[in-house]
């Protein structure tokens, strides 16, 4: 569908892969775009692979990024390159887990904000959307972290 | 629907959790609306159709499979109508990321004969929630909104409405309209279908649906296979119904009258295809490969261009599995070292069927774990039936397995049995919901708690104990190897908190001390 935007977070459950698809979807969304986010979980938390798609244009219809098409593939473990690779579309762009130092993160468990800093540069969805959109969804206590994290995939 | 549900002013929103369901009420406590969880599916709905008799708006929540538990005053709250508003979420799993089958719950509204509406993403979600309670309250009817996977577990833009003023609830005697005794039954029956007739002509003159224009292709869809089909051909024609039971056949005749080729595009039965054809409209459908699993735009392509061809099969991800960590490890590497045959039951734990543990050997509904293992107990040759255990976590034990243990008491195996109650503190495997053995409402607080092990004390069971597997795993080991060895009736409560839950259990604990204790200030 020409107009929108796929993209397609992959990872581990516990990493994090809804949470950043969920501040994808609520920066493109307050960039005034149409946005339609969905994933399958249920047995995510026991360690399995989750994924998630979010598309986002001036009209999206279906809510899941069809086989082969996504612009963009976030991942954040190394191991779930490969078996997610075959839904980019040919000239698509990949941000793998070393698309960041992780030696500059604070935390480890920031790598998927991180990530989405690296997403951003690519997007043309605004930076303040971006970070209200990180206020909305994360918690005050680790807000900093997360924020210092964007940065640093920002400058990746 | 939380939110729709919160600004109709529901005034009790109840049900189990089950994916991809679990959130709705979550959401809708969290608003500030009245939200509970019962221990089962029908008690559930009992609840439900008892508020929505005393006049209220209320809302009931399962996944698929649980639509089965509640079945029975589900079909007979048809019957007897309800005077408030009655709203039955059943959230499908076609594809089963999560379930034990795909079955297609549209069945139910046909079986039952109840009006359904099928959503196709949050917005109508939202709209459809306001819409089964305008329509249970006008037909006095309650109302089935078939959801599934792809629009519950999605999130798109909603544009809410403002919040509505809700009835007052009032006791209004109706004897001879809500005691099913056969004499009353008969013409409430035929009151049912005299509704649905009604509702029939208004889902032809009203109801909702969108027809975009296009051609020579027409399409028939619902729910979320209608925007796939909408994206997968811009160019067709599109009849998108949103209430498919009972169908608006006449806006079907003139639509597929008004296109060349008319394909009906449908996750899961054929069940739009063949009521239309039955109601003697030539349509076409998908190849029956496409009955199973979930559809998505490039399946929907197939579908179109006839492709029977096989399907790629997707790459394989790392499958989920037992926490490192997990209390339930101790248990089935237990289980295997003794050789069990284990009943298993629908949880986390049933991934302790998977390397390394494979201790798990059947594994068919919610509390089937006891009866499986007393009817395997009943008839195979005694060195078998001796390594018969049926293992059952704390939630699915309150759910449907209480009464396994009464039929346990009253028809006895003869080399006896025994029951593992894994209980480690929390419904994990939908993400930590509290239940009724927890002794802690849905949002946390503290109420009435229901002791296993007294329970199955108090059933008659001779011989029950309480252990914490991981803390002492040989002990754990020397309890089931005695109680394989006795003819007799084992309970043993497998008890530690899941690790994934430990830490917020701890918290929701101090917060109910720390209130207690404010309390007792004042």
């Amino acid at each position: 569908m020409s107009g929108v935007t796929n993209i397609i977070i992959a990872g581990l459950g516990g990493q994090g892969v809804l949470k950043a698809s969920d501040i994808v979807a609520d920066a493109a969304f307050r960039a005034g775009l149409d946005v339609k986010k969905s994933e399958i979980h249920g047995m995510s938390q026991r360690g399995g692979s989750v994924s998630s798609d979010v598309r986002y244009g001036q009209r999206v219809l279906s809510p899941m990024v069809p086989s082969r098409e996504a612009d963009y593939l976030v991942v954040l473990d190394p191991g779930q390159v490969d078996n997610n690779r075959p839904q980019l579309r040919p000239g698509g762009t990949l941000i793998a887990p070393d698309a960041v130092d992780g030696s500059r993160l604070r935390s480890r468990k920031t790598l998927n904000v991180a990530l989405l800093g690296a997403l951003s540069i690519r997007l043309d969805i605004p930076e303040a959307a971006w970070l209200d959109a990180m206020r909305a969804n994360l918690p005050e206590k680790v807000l900093d972290l997360n924020l210092e994290a964007f940065a640093v995939g920002r400058k990746a | 629907m939380a939110l729709a549900a919160y600004h109709a002013g529901v005034a009790l929103g109840t049900g189990y959790p089950g994916t991809p369901s679990t959130e709705i009420l979550e959401h809708l406590a969290s608003l500030g609306g009245r939200a509970q969880w019962a221990p089962n599916e029908k008690v559930a709905l009992e609840v439900a159709i008892g508020a929505a008799y005393a006049g209220a708006r209320a809302l009931v929540t399962m996944k698929h499979v649980g639509l089965n538990v509640a079945a029975d005053p589900l079909f007979t709250a048809a019957y007897t109508g309800v005077t408030g508003a009655l709203v039955v979420v059943s959230a499908d799993d076609p594809g089963m990321a999560s379930s034990q089958n795909e079955q297609d719950n549209r069945r139910y509204a046909v079986a039952a004969g109840v009006p359904m509406l099928e959503p196709s993403d949050s917005q109508e979600a939202y709209a459809y929630t306001l819409l089964a309670i305008e329509i249970s309250e006008r037909w006095e009817l309650p109302v089935l909104l078939r959801m599934t996977t792809r629009v519950c577990h999605s999130k798109t833009v909603v544009l809410p409405e403002a919040p509505r003023p809700a009835p007052q609830p009032r006791f209004t005697r109706d004897i001879r309209g809500r005691v099913m005794i056969p004499a009353n039954a008969r013409p409430a029956h035929r009151r049912l279908r005299e509704k649905l007739a009604r509702v029939a002509e208004w889902n032809e003159a009203e109801g909702p649906r969108e027809r975009t224009p296009g051609g020579p292709l027409g399409i028939i869809a619902s729910g979320v296979a209608a925007v796939h089909a909408r994206e997968a051909a811009p160019e067709a024609a599109l009849l998108k119904l949103g209430m498919t039971h009972p169908l608006p056949y006449q806006a079907i005749r003139e639509f597929a009258a008004s296109v060349e080729r008319c394909v009906v595009i449908e996750e899961g039965d054929p069940y739009l295809a063949d009521a239309i054809r039955a109601a003697g409209m030539a349509v076409e459908s998908a190849p029956p490969m496409y009955r199973f699993g979930e559809l998505n735009v490039e399946r929907v392509r197939r579908i179109l261009a006839r492709d029977e061809t096989p399907e790629a099969a997707p790459p394989p991800g790392k499958p989920p599995e037992l926490c490192h960590g997990c209390p339930y490890r101790t248990v089935f590497s237990t289980l295997r070292d003794l050789g069990c045959i284990v009943a298993g039951d629908i949880g986390c734990y049933t991934l302790g069927v998977l390397p390394p543990f494979g201790a798990m050997d059947t594994c068919v509904c919610m509390g089937a774990s006891i009866g499986v293992g007393l009817g395997m107990r009943h008839v195979l040759p005694e060195e078998e039936a001796r390594r018969v255990v049926s293992v059952i976590g704390d939630s699915t034990f309150v759910h449907s397995g209480i009464t396994g243990i009464v039929e346990m008491v009253y028809n006895p195996p003869p080399t006896g049995h025994v029951v593992l109650i894994l209980d480690n503190g929390t419904t994990a495997m939908t993400g930590m919901q509290e239940h009724p053995a927890t002794g802690r409402t849905l949002e946390h607080q503290a109420t009435g708690k229901v002791i296993i092990e007294d329970l199955a004390r108090a059933a008659g069971v001779s011989h029950v104990a309480v252990i914490d597997p991981p803390a002492d795993p040989e002990g754990f080991r020397s309890l089931v190897e005695e109680a394989l060895a006795r003819r007799e009736l084992s309970v043993i409560v497998a008890r530690r908190n899941c690790l994934l839950a430990a830490g917020k259990i701890k918290a929701y604990e101090r917060a109910i001390v720390a209130e207690g204790a404010l309390e007792k200030c004042q």
